[in-house]
């Protein structure tokens, strides 16, 4: 039994769910929170970001037998950090949005990066940010909502 | 619903289809604009699944099949087009707000039923679905004459009440008043609103009375979408849900020779390996099991069965077809003779690579079926279609399935497939479910991205030859357009509207409407057949005709001498609105005055083209750099568009940078490739996506205009991969003519 903790709240798994169980499944197939999203499965395009103890980690790769007993997880519906609140206001004011569905992966991403940066550079969020894909292309409203969202959090 | 008369279809649906679709009207309007689709009995059958006509809600007004206004004073706007990013949840609520006089606050949205009597799209007969970047289009005057109903109705309440005449009385931002300095609420004339009389003829605004239409209004998705509780297909849980993952053919085509379930059986949270006509479902508690099942899953093909072509025998089959004579889709005068006698010739072949949509959500569709009914949960782009495949399917009567329309993330035309293929897939998992004694049990079958990669129903392999000649003037005299590449209406419902003589309009579209004004001009077609699956995909025969023209229209104003800007001026004095987008991207880009040089050791360049699709069009300006690596990189991208009245400006801005990066991931990485039948790429890493570091600075400017609204989900596509490589070609002077874009 593996005890950590979503969104501070406990969850205990029980012994039947398999540990090679990625993360994003359990966060979507138990917990029931669907707003991670699964879109490759290998990393490689970010739609599945959550945090780990703070640090943005692709959900979609990492075992339950990976994760650390203890370990603070939190989701998109976890985000009330005043950066994330900043993010998604930005994101709301300028209409980022198209399909939406790579979205939470994309504010967990910026708040990340805003958390760690105040005033990221152009440099800094395509680091930050490259391995967010977005089919739909909604880059140029997402880089000019992350500094939207530096500028109203100071 | 007897379970035993289920059977599984045969392998091409597409054809069993069409046969029981009976096509009516034809709207020769152009390609990929006007449809008439006619669902024969299907239709007149069915009343409607979800809320029926003239079903109320007590003190609910109801005017119309479009909006109702709630007691609690909410206008909820019904939407028969799917959400899929372009913004239709926005657009079409902002039609009846503007008509309705409404506060935008109050302004809710609902998804339409399927139902093609009252939400058909008006450019497709009596069809429902959303394509051909038509929602704003077919809407424009049905969804604001709706909300001018409304409006009068309430009018009418307020009078009768107030006892004054209804033209004293006045609606403004969701506030109806009189003079005397009464006021109500809609919310407050809900019921009475019922009670009158539903106008005949109504009358819609001027535009210069607009209040919404033109100006900004936000998103009615953006919240659910940056807050992680925006719903889709993927995200749907019902009671004893069960998931399922398929094993499907690695060839097209390919049927099953055996399978063993034995290793599968035994993982936890598997409940059902069943065979299916497109392969072996794995049905579990959780996708997580389902998928364990499914890569654990011993299948055997038949080695005998299956497309086994590779890419690069179809690119040399289509150049041999293309050194002969296909079947005409436009011919002014004699090309090949003004071609001949031209004092300059210039010749190009193109090749466009099978595409896939890759939309980041994969496919997937939840379905609950059982003996008295089908309920399907999806990101539901062509109601008609699926109703009647999943009603042919499943013996069940159109008047038994309900379609859910939910959000969808991305789709770019892989959702309206006109063979229902996913769809499909999904029921006849759920029939497996009621054959194995479960009926009623709802199952969620999600495609992994590799299953989305190599599930076909691509935009199709496409080679084009091209001839010109110019005259000592340097004008263009002779004009010639071969085209090869497969039909992707053929077999479909859309054949007999859509094909005419032969010809396939979305095969040709751009390159047989080619503006320039050419003396002898002729574009042929060949449509070959092969066993890939392929379908529209985003801008559709644009994303190859505007390419190839556009391309060699730069290649020809560079050997007659001449600007880029002032050759393509010259020829569309027809063209006013093409000539006027690129007139305004041109300046707008400072076309006339030099590019910005290169630092040492890079080289710059700078392309232009403009194209028209879907009644739209657009001109870009694009900047790029090769770097000292021989890299590219699109710097700026300066757009104009003409879409006639711009609804939603902010959504076109968002639609025009979209597309542009959309056309971008195709421009620079985009290539599906088959090798013995089996498709080699299978998920990001070797099907790239463009990425935000990659992601040009776009200016989107748009063209005045008091023409009706034309679409917008399309149009930004096809531009900028000819406006890119003519930008290379500024920069090194060499062509790429096969995409994706390689710079060697």
């Amino acid at each position: 039994m593996a005890t950590f903790f979503v969104n501070k709240e406990r969850v205990d798994i029980a012994a039947g769910v398999p540990g090679d169980t990625p993360l994003l499944w359990l966060l979507r197939d138990n917990l029931n929170l669907t707003g991670t999203k699964y879109g490759c499965g290998m990393a490689l395009c970010g739609a599945c970001t959550v945090y780990l103890d703070g640090q943005p980690t692709r959900s979609c790769v990492t075992p339950l037998s990976a994760l650390k007993p203890g370990v603070e997880i939190t989701t998109i519906e976890g985000l009330t950090s005043k950066e994330g609140r900043a993010v998604q206001a930005a994101w709301e004011k300028l209409d980022v949005p198209q399909c939406g569905y790579c979205q939470s992966g994309q504010v967990m991403s910026a708040t990340a990066l805003l958390t760690k940066k105040k005033r990221p550079t152009d440099a800094d969020i395509d680091q930050a940010m490259a391995g967010n894909v977005c089919r739909c292309a909604t880059y140029v409203r997402i880089r000019a909502a992350i500094k939207e969202a530096a500028k109203a959090l100071g | 619903m007897n379970p035993m008369r289920m059977r599984p279809r045969e392998a091409s649906q597409p054809a069993a289809m069409s046969r029981r679709m009976f096509l009516k009207s034809t709207a020769a309007a152009g390609a990929g604009l006007s449809l008439g689709i006619y669902f024969g009995d299907a239709v007149a059958q069915m009343s409607g699944p979800g809320r029926t006509a003239g079903e109320t809600v007590a003190g609910t007004f109801e005017p119309n099949a479009f909006l109702r206004i709630g007691k609690d004073n909410t206008v909820t706007v019904v939407v028969k087009h799917l959400e899929m990013g372009q913004g239709v949840y926005t657009g079409l609520p902002t039609l009846i707000a503007e008509e309705l006089d409404a506060s935008w606050s109050q302004v809710r949205v609902e998804g339409a039923p399927a139902d093609a009597k009252r939400y058909n799209n008006l450019k497709w007969g009596e069809a429902q679905g959303t394509g051909g970047s038509t929602a704003i289009a077919n809407s424009f005057d049905q969804y604001r004459q709706a909300g001018a109903a409304a409006r009068a109705m309430l009018i009418g309440a307020a009078a009768q009440q107030w006892k004054v005449p209804a033209d004293s009385v006045q609606v403004k931002n969701g506030v109806v008043s009189h003079a005397s300095g009464r006021k109500a609420t809609f919310g407050e004339l809900a019921d009475a609103a019922g009670k009158q009389p539903v106008p005949t003829t109504v009358k819609v605004k001027d535009a210069k009375d607009f209040v919404f239409i033109g100006k900004h209004v936000p998103r009615t998705d953006s919240k659910a979408k940056s807050n992680g509780t925006a719903r889709f297909t993927q995200d749907v849980k019902l009671p004893d849900m069960l998931t399922a993952v398929v094993a499907h053919a690695p060839r097209f085509g390919q049927k099953i020779k055996s399978f063993d379930s034995a290793t599968v059986t035994g993982i936890p949270g598997v409940r059902y390996v069943v065979e299916i006509p497109n392969g072996v479902a794995v049905i579990a508690t959780t996708f997580w099991a389902a998928k364990k099942g499914r890569d654990a899953l011993k299948v055997e093909w038949d080695d005998a069965s299956g497309f086994k072509s590779s890419s690069t025998d179809i690119i040399a089959e289509y150049k041999q077809l293309a050194a002969t004579p296909a079947k005409p889709a436009r011919n002014e005068g004699d090309a090949v003779k003004a071609i001949d006698g031209a004092a300059k010739k210039l010749d190009a072949a193109f090749e466009f690579p099978y595409l896939a949509h890759a939309p980041m959500e994969p496919l997937n569709c939840v379905v609950k079926l059982s003996e008295s009914g089908c309920e399907v949960w999806n990101g539901e782009q062509f109601q008609t279609g699926d109703l009647f495949a999943i009603a042919k399917y499943t013996g069940l009567k159109p008047e038994q399935i309900k379609l859910n329309m939910l959000y969808a993330g991305g789709s770019f035309g892989r959702r309206a497939s006109s063979a229902s293929d996913y769809v499909l897939e999904a029921v006849s998992i759920a029939v497996a479910l009621v054959r194995a004694g479960k009926p009623g049990v709802p199952v969620k079958m999600v495609w992994t991205r590799e299953d989305d990669m190599k599930g076909g129903y691509y935009r199709p392999i496409y080679l084009h030859t091209l001839r010109a000649g110019l005259d000592a003037n340097g004008t263009i005299v002779g004009w010639q357009h071969r085209i090869v590449g497969q039909s992707i209406l053929a077999g479909t419902a859309f054949e007999s509207v859509m094909v005419k003589d032969g010809i396939d309009l979305t095969s040709v579209e751009g390159a047989s409407t080619l503006p320039y004004t050419i003396a002898h001009m002729s574009v042929e077609l060949h449509s070959p057949k092969q066993g890939v699956p392929v379908l529209w995909w985003r801008s559709v025969g644009s994303t190859h005709t505007a390419f190839s023209t556009e391309t060699f229209i730069d290649e020809l104003a560079v050997a007659a001498g001449k600007d880029p800007v002032e050759f393509r001026r010259a020829m569309l004095a027809k063209h006013p609105r093409h000539l006027g987008a690129l007139e305004l991207a041109a300046d707008k880009a400072g076309w006339s005055k030099p590019l910005a040089g290169a630092a040492a050791g890079e080289k710059r360049g700078r392309g232009v083209a403009v194209h028209e699709s879907f009644g739209t069009v657009v001109a870009q300006v694009a900047e790029v750099t090769i770097d000292k690596d021989n890299k590219l990189k699109v710097d700026r991208v300066v757009c104009a568009v003409d879409c006639g009245i711009a609804v939603n400006p902010d959504v076109i801005r968002a639609q025009m940078e979209g597309g542009i990066g959309f056309g971008l991931s195709a421009a620079l990485y985009g290539k599906i490739t088959l090798k013995d039948g089996v498709v080699e790429q299978s998920n990001f890493h070797d099907y790239p996506m463009l990425r935000i570091n990659e992601m040009p600075a776009v200016e989107v400017h748009i063209v005045p205009s008091t023409e009706k609204p034309s679409g917008v989900g399309e149009p930004g596509v096809p531009v900028i991969a000819p406006a890119v490589a003519n930008a290379l070609a500024a920069a090194t002077g060499k062509r790429l003519r096969t995409l994706p874009l390689t710079l060697a």
